[in-house]
C-alpha cells in the first residue's frame, strides 16, 4: 500500500509540473474566472438601469409639469420628446429612440382637482418582452408613488398592487449571476481541463506507458484530479472575493457550507471529465465532448439564465440530469436566501450520487488494456 | 528480486496466437520462443505485425486465438504480474516533453516502486551518456538522446525482460549504432530483449531474428543462418548507368531476381544446376552485348536482407 501511495504521489506532482509549466493555459484558468464574472456581472446583466422614457402629454399643465420633474428626478429615466401626435411612439420606438412612452391625457390637474381618475397610459417596447415588461413596472412603480404622495388618504383605502421582490429586493441580475458563474467555471476547469489532461496522454502515447506498469486505475485518476481540485477550488475563492468587492453580492449563509458544496460539485465535474475522457479517442474529441457536454447544459439547462419554472416539460425534466442545476440551487440558496443543511440536503445528496455513479462509470470504463 | 513464480526458463512463449482487427488479420497464428539472456529481433516491413505483437506481450491487448507467456506468466490472466516485471519502450517518443530528463526517469522509478539510487547500476552506462542534460526539458533532446532516455525510463526499475518496438527509427547512423552497442552490454549482462526493427543492418545485431510479413513468421532463425536460406547463388553487379544495367538485367531470359542494393544491383539465375563462374561469365558478356562494357560482376554470399525479399516473394520498390 505505502508503495501504491509512493505512485501515487510522484502521479500528482508529475500533474502538477504539467500544470505550473503550461503558463499561458494556468494564467487563462487563472484569469478566466475573474473575467467572466466580470462580463457577466456588467455587460450581461439584465436589470435595466437608463430607460428612455418618452413622456407625452397631450395638453401640459402644473400636474404634467410635476409628473415630469418626478420622473426626471428619479435616476433611472432619460426624457425623449415625441410629439403628441399618433405614430409617433411607433416611429420613436422603431428608430430606437425610445423604450417606453407614457401618454397623459389632457387636463390631468383639473381631474386631480375633482378628484376623477386621471387617464394615463403606459405603452412599452415588447420587442424584448422581459425588458419591457421590467420597464413598464419602474414606470409603474414611480406613478403609484405619486399616486401615493397626491392621495394619502387612498393609501389606506384604495386596493394598490404592491409587488415585493424578496431576496433580491434591487432585482440585481448580478446577484443572480454570481452563483451560476460558479457553476460555469467549476465545470470548466474540471470536467473540460481533466478530459483533455487525460485524453492528451492517450494521444500523445504515455498513457501506453503507465498501462504497461503497476499503476492501476483509480491511481491514474486520483492523480489526475487532485490537482484540478485545488485549481477549482482557488477559482471558487476568487470569483467570491471577486463578487462580493466588485459587485457587492451578498453572503447570507454559511461559507463552510458553500465551500463543501463547492467542492462536491467540482468533484462530480471531474468525474464526469474522466468519464470523457475514457471514452473518447483523441484531445480534439474530448474538448468538443466535455465542452458540449458540460457547458451548454451549465449555462442553458441549470437555470443559470433561463429559469427552469419557465420551460417546456420534458426540458424541465432533462434539466434533472444536470449536476449544475442542483449546484445552482445550493448556491444561489446558500448565497441569497442563507440557506443551511436543512434545506438544501436534497441537493448535496442528489449530486453525491451523481459523483458516485460518474466515478463508479469512469474506473470500469477506464480502460487497463489498448483495446 | 523476487523470484517469478512458475518461470520455465523461457522468458518467452508465443505459441499460435492470432490477432484480427475488423477483416485484417494483423497476426496470424504467430509461435516463437526467446531463450534466457536472447537479444531476439522482430524484422519486417511497417504494417507487418510487430506493434501488434509486442502489445500483447505486453498485455496491452487481448490475442483472438492462441496463447503466450511472458517469465512464466499468462499475458491474459497475470497482466499485473507481467507489467511490474517487464520494461517497455513503445514505437513513439512517450515520455513527457514537458518535464525534465531527471523527472521522467523519477516518475517513471516511483511508478514502478523503486527510485532512481536504486536502478541507477542498471542505467548508468546508458544515464551517463545524457546526465548533463539532466535538466534539459526531454522535448528539447535530440532523437537519440530522447531514444537513450525512454530506453533509461524503461531499465530504472530493473525489469526482467525488455520490450523495445523500433527504438531506432528516425534517429541518426551514429546515435543507432551507439543503441545497439548499449542493448549488447545489457544482454552481456543477462536481460532477455525482444526489440524490433526494419533497419537490416541492425537485424544482423541480433541473436536470432523471426521475418515477419503481414502477421505471418517467415523465418526464425540467427541472422548469419538466414542469409544461408537464400536458394541461390547471389552477385553483386555495379556499372556507371545503374538504371539502364537494372533494366536490362531484369530482360535476362534466366534472370530469378535482381533488385537495387546500395551501389549495385543484385541478381541471380534461376539455373541453380550451372556453376557461379558459368552464370557470371555469361552474363558479363549478356550485358556487354547490351552496351554495358563497364559492368564488374562479383559473387557475394547472400546477406539477410537477399534472403528476406526473396522470402517475401517480391522485390522491393526500386529506388530511381
Amino acid at each position: 500500500m505505502t508503495q501504491a501511495l509512493a505512485a501515487l504521489r510522484a502521479f500528482i506532482v508529475k500533474e502538477f509540473q504539467h500544470i505550473l509549466r503550461d503558463r499561458q493555459t494556468l494564467v487563462i484558468l487563472l484569469a478566466l474566472p475573474v473575467a467572466q464574472l466580470t462580463l457577466f456581472g456588467f455587460a450581461l446583466r439584465t436589470d435595466v438601469r437608463d430607460i428612455r422614457l418618452a413622456y407625452i402629454a397631450e395638453a401640459p399643465d402644473d400636474a404634467t409639469a410635476a409628473l415630469r420633474t418626478r420622473f426626471a428626478r428619479n435616476g433611472r429615466f432619460t426624457l425623449v420628446d415625441v410629439a403628441p401626435t399618433p405614430g409617433a411612439i411607433e416611429a420613436a420606438f422603431r428608430a430606437d429612440r425610445a423604450d417606453v412612452a407614457l401618454v397623459i391625457a389632457s387636463g390631468l390637474a383639473e381631474r386631480l382637482r375633482d378628484g376623477r381618475d386621471a387617464e394615463l397610459q403606459v405603452i412599452a417596447d415588447a420587442s424584448d418582452p422581459n425588458t419591457g415588461a421590467t420597464m413598464q413596472t419602474h414606470v409603474v412603480a414611480v406613478l403609484t408613488g405619486w399616486q401615493r404622495d397626491l392621495l394619502p388618504q387612498a393609501a389606506s383605502g384604495g386596493i394598490e398592487p404592491r409587488i415585493r421582490m424578496l431576496f433580491n429586493p434591487t432585482l440585481e441580475s448580478v446577484n443572480l449571476f454570481v452563483p451560476g458563474l460558479i457553476a460555469l467555471i467549476l465545470t470548466i476547469v474540471t470536467a473540460l481541463m481533466t478530459a483533455i489532461s487525460l485524453s492528451r496522454e492517450k494521444e500523445r502515447g504515455t498513457l501506453e506507458v503507465l498501462l504497461v506498469s503497476p499503476l492501476h486505475p483509480w491511481q491514474v485518476i486520483v492523480g489526475k484530479v487532485a490537482p484540478y481540485l485545488l485549481l477549482a477550488f482557488v477559482n471558487v475563492v476568487s470569483v467570491l472575493v471577486a463578487a462580493w468587492l466588485v459587485f457587492g453580492v451578498p453572503f447570507r449563509g454559511s461559507l463552510v457550507t458553500l465551500m463543501a458544496g463547492s467542492t462536491l460539485y467540482a468533484l462530480v465535474g471531474l468525474a464526469l471529465g474522466v468519464l470523457i475522457a475514457a471514452i473518447t479517442s483523441s484531445q480534439l474529441t474530448a474538448m468538443l465532448a466535455a465542452l458540449i457536454g458540460t457547458m451548454m447544459p451549465s449555462t442553458l439547462l441549470s437555470g443559470m439564465i433561463f429559469p427552469i419554472a419557465s420551460m417546456p416539460a420534458p426540458l424541465q425534466l432533462l434539466s434533472s440530469i444536470v449536476p449544475a442545476r442542483w449546484f445552482i440551487d445550493i448556491s444561489r440558496g446558500i448565497m441569497l436566501k442563507g440557506a443551511g443543511w436543512t434545506e438544501l440536503w436534497p441537493q448535496f445528496a442528489v449530486l453525491t450520487a451523481m459523483f458516485a455513479a460518474l466515478m463508479t462509470l469512469a474506473i470500469r470504463r477506464f480502460s487497463v488494456r489498448l483495446d | 528480486m523476487t523470484a517469478s513464480s512458475g518461470v520455465d526458463g523461457t522468458p518467452v512463449v508465443v505459441d499460435g496466437v492470432t490477432k484480427r482487427f475488423g477483416a485484417t488479420t494483423a497476426l496470424d497464428q504467430v509461435s516463437f520462443a526467446v531463450q534466457p539472456a536472447e537479444l531476439f529481433g522482430l524484422v519486417g516491413p511497417d504494417g507487418g505485425g510487430k506493434t501488434t505483437l509486442f502489445r500483447v506481450l505486453t498485455t496491452l491487448m487481448l490475442p483472438d486465438a492462441g496463447r503466450a507467456s511472458v517469465l512464466g506468466l499468462d499475458v491474459v490472466r497475470d497482466l499485473w504480474a507481467i507489467r511490474a516485471r517487464v520494461g517497455y519502450m513503445p514505437g513513439r517518443f512517450s515520455l513527457y516533453g514537458d518535464l525534465t530528463v531527471e523527472e521522467n526517469l523519477k516518475f517513471f522509478a516511483s511508478v514502478f516502486g523503486t527510485n532512481l539510487e536504486h536502478g541507477y547500476a542498471l542505467i548508468a552506462p546508458i544515464y551517463r551518456q545524457i546526465e548533463r542534460f539532466k535538466d534539459r526539458r526531454a522535448a528539447a533532446l535530440s532523437g537519440g538522446m530522447k531514444q537513450k532516455l525512454a530506453l533509461s525510463c524503461a531499465l530504472v526499475h530493473r525489469p526482467q525482460l525488455l520490450f523495445l518496438d523500433e527504438p531506432t527509427t528516425g534517429v541518426d547512423a551514429v546515435s543507432r549504432r551507439e543503441f545497439w552497442d548499449l542493448l549488447a552490454e545489457l544482454k552481456a549482462g543477462g536481460l532477455t530483449i525482444v526489440v524490433s526493427t526494419p533497419y537490416m543492418d541492425e537485424a544482423a545485431r541480433c541473436d536470432r531474428v523471426a521475418l515477419i510479413q503481414e502477421g505471418r513468421v517467415l523465418a526464425i532463425d540467427a541472422p548469419s543462418q538466414i542469409g544461408a536460406r537464400f536458394p541461390r547463388a547471389m552477385f553483386a553487379v555495379r556499372a556507371r548507368q545503374r538504371s539502364r544495367l537494372l533494366s536490362t538485367l531484369r530482360q535476362y531470359p534466366s534472370i530469378a531476381s535482381a533488385y537495387p542494393f546500395g551501389e549495385d544491383v543484385h541478381v541471380s539465375d534461376s539455373r541453380t544446376d550451372l556453376a557461379p563462374d558459368v552464370i557470371m561469365r555469361e552474363l558479363q558478356a549478356y550485358l556487354a552485348a547490351a552496351g554495358l562494357d563497364d559492368a564488374r560482376i562479383r559473387q557475394k554470399a547472400p546477406g539477410i536482407e537477399d534472403a528476406f525479399i526473396e522470402l517475401m516473394g517480391r522485390a522491393p520498390e526500386v529506388a530511381a
